[in-house]
């Protein structure tokens, strides 16, 4: 697995195209938001948590069709199956590359979008202890997404529609955490999700490939 | 759909699948792979259910699909290790990137990829695809040197192969 997560991040360094895409959308989508609702601090300061919440999860699907999809293309997904790794194996390789190539450039990039927001400067360690599972299980569900839709004709559109409802709870309490006194209980619920989706999601993933495959 | 197909592969054995185009061949590859799974019947390796364990399976296999595997962004020696460019003529090419290969040095480059993987069985669709003469007779002596090892080939071609021994199974 260990070469497996090695050469795909050779792989996105030398394409670096996706995850740039994902952190100029991710910046953009974020900057946008006082256009529109102007620069009022309070204002923006209220929803920062919310926009930079929102702007992760959809910015973190941009590079998921490309996650199996080339491989598939190319024939390389055959060679992964028959790589002596279970099915799973390969899915959780793919969910670990997505986090590192995406999860975790939005994450580090989270905290100067949040300042610019009117964000409290105080909260941003918070906003960010929340990312950290969050990014993550969008990479586990995401990853699901992809492999579930790999092969299928409209792919880029199912996948948006299979991840997002899913990660609506992570949402909820990702964004309640930041503005709750109390964010223990959000964090804690966040952190179940991730443990439940760490075993759960890999699996349907490899099922999935395998299916693919065939 | 392929039915009543069974045949028998010692160490050392080729065996050449033959067939007019959609009889099967690369269905029966994926199968043997363990990629497409049987409806019925049984894959035997050694006396055991060979599919039973498919992880453990695919450790025997070199597969080399109709598709070449080639990552573009790639340069040839990160593909396979650089002793193994030798024998398909691709030394040369060894730090170029693979989007700059011909088709058929693409193809070469994943049948050295095939050949460096150090598995008993290979498992080969189409391999000669693209490939010209010299580069088939590369082919055919990376196919003897295989052999000579212990090893065994199950390969689907419309070329004829300059090998000995070549058992046919006709689909």
């Amino acid at each position: 697995m260990k070469t497996l997560i090695l050469r795909e991040l050779k792989l996105s360094l030398r394409h670096g195209a996706d995850t740039t895409a994902s952190l100029l959308f991710f910046i953009i989508a974020g900057t946008l938001f006082p256009f529109a609702l102007g620069p009022g601090p309070t204002t923006l300061a209220a929803i920062a948590a919310g926009i930079v919440w929102v702007c992760a999860l959809l910015a973190a699907l941009l590079p998921l069709d490309r996650l199996f999809g080339a491989d598939f293309e190319d024939g390389t997904l055959d060679l992964l199956l028959l790589s002596g790794l279970p099915a799973y194996g390969v899915a959780f390789a793919k969910m670990v590359i997505h986090w590192l190539t995406t999860g975790l450039p939005l994450l580090l990039i989270a905290a100067p979008l949040a300042i610019m927001l009117r964000m409290p400067a105080a909260r941003v360690p918070l906003l960010l202890l929340t990312l950290l599972p969050g990014t993550m299980l969008l990479s586990l569900l995401g990853t699901l997404a992809a492999a579930i839709t790999l092969g299928a004709r409209r792919a880029a559109v199912l996948m948006p529609l299979i991840t997002l409802p899913l990660m609506i709870p992570a949402l909820i309490f990702g964004a309640a955490a930041i503005t709750s006194p109390h964010p223990a209980a959000a964090l804690y619920m966040l952190a179940a999700m991730l443990c439940a989706a760490l075993p759960l999601a890999p699996l349907g993933a490899g099922a999935a490939l395998k299916a693919a495959a065939e | 759909m392929l039915t009543n197909v069974s045949f028998s592969l010692s160490a050392g054995g080729i065996l050449v699948l033959r067939g007019a185009n959609g009889a099967g061949k690369s269905t029966l590859l994926r199968a043997l792979a363990g990629l497409t799974p049987l409806a019925a019947g049984v894959l035997k390796w050694d006396g055991e259910d060979a599919l039973h364990d498919l992880p453990s399976h695919a450790k025997r296999i070199a597969w080399l699909g109709h598709l070449d595997a080639v990552k573009p962004a790639l340069t040839a020696a990160e593909h396979v290790p650089l002793a193994a460019l030798a024998p398909v003529g691709l030394t040369a090419y060894a730090n170029l990137p693979a989007r700059l290969l011909s088709a058929g040095q693409k193809r070469r480059l994943a049948i050295a990829r095939v050949a460096a993987a150090g598995k008993p069985l290979w498992l080969l669709d189409e391999p000669t695809t693209g490939l010209d003469s010299a580069s088939l007779t590369r082919f055919a002596a990376l196919c003897e040197s295989h052999r000579q090892g212990g090893g065994m080939i199950i390969a689907s071609t419309h070329t004829p192969l300059e090998l000995t021994g070549v058992s046919v199974l006709s689909l």
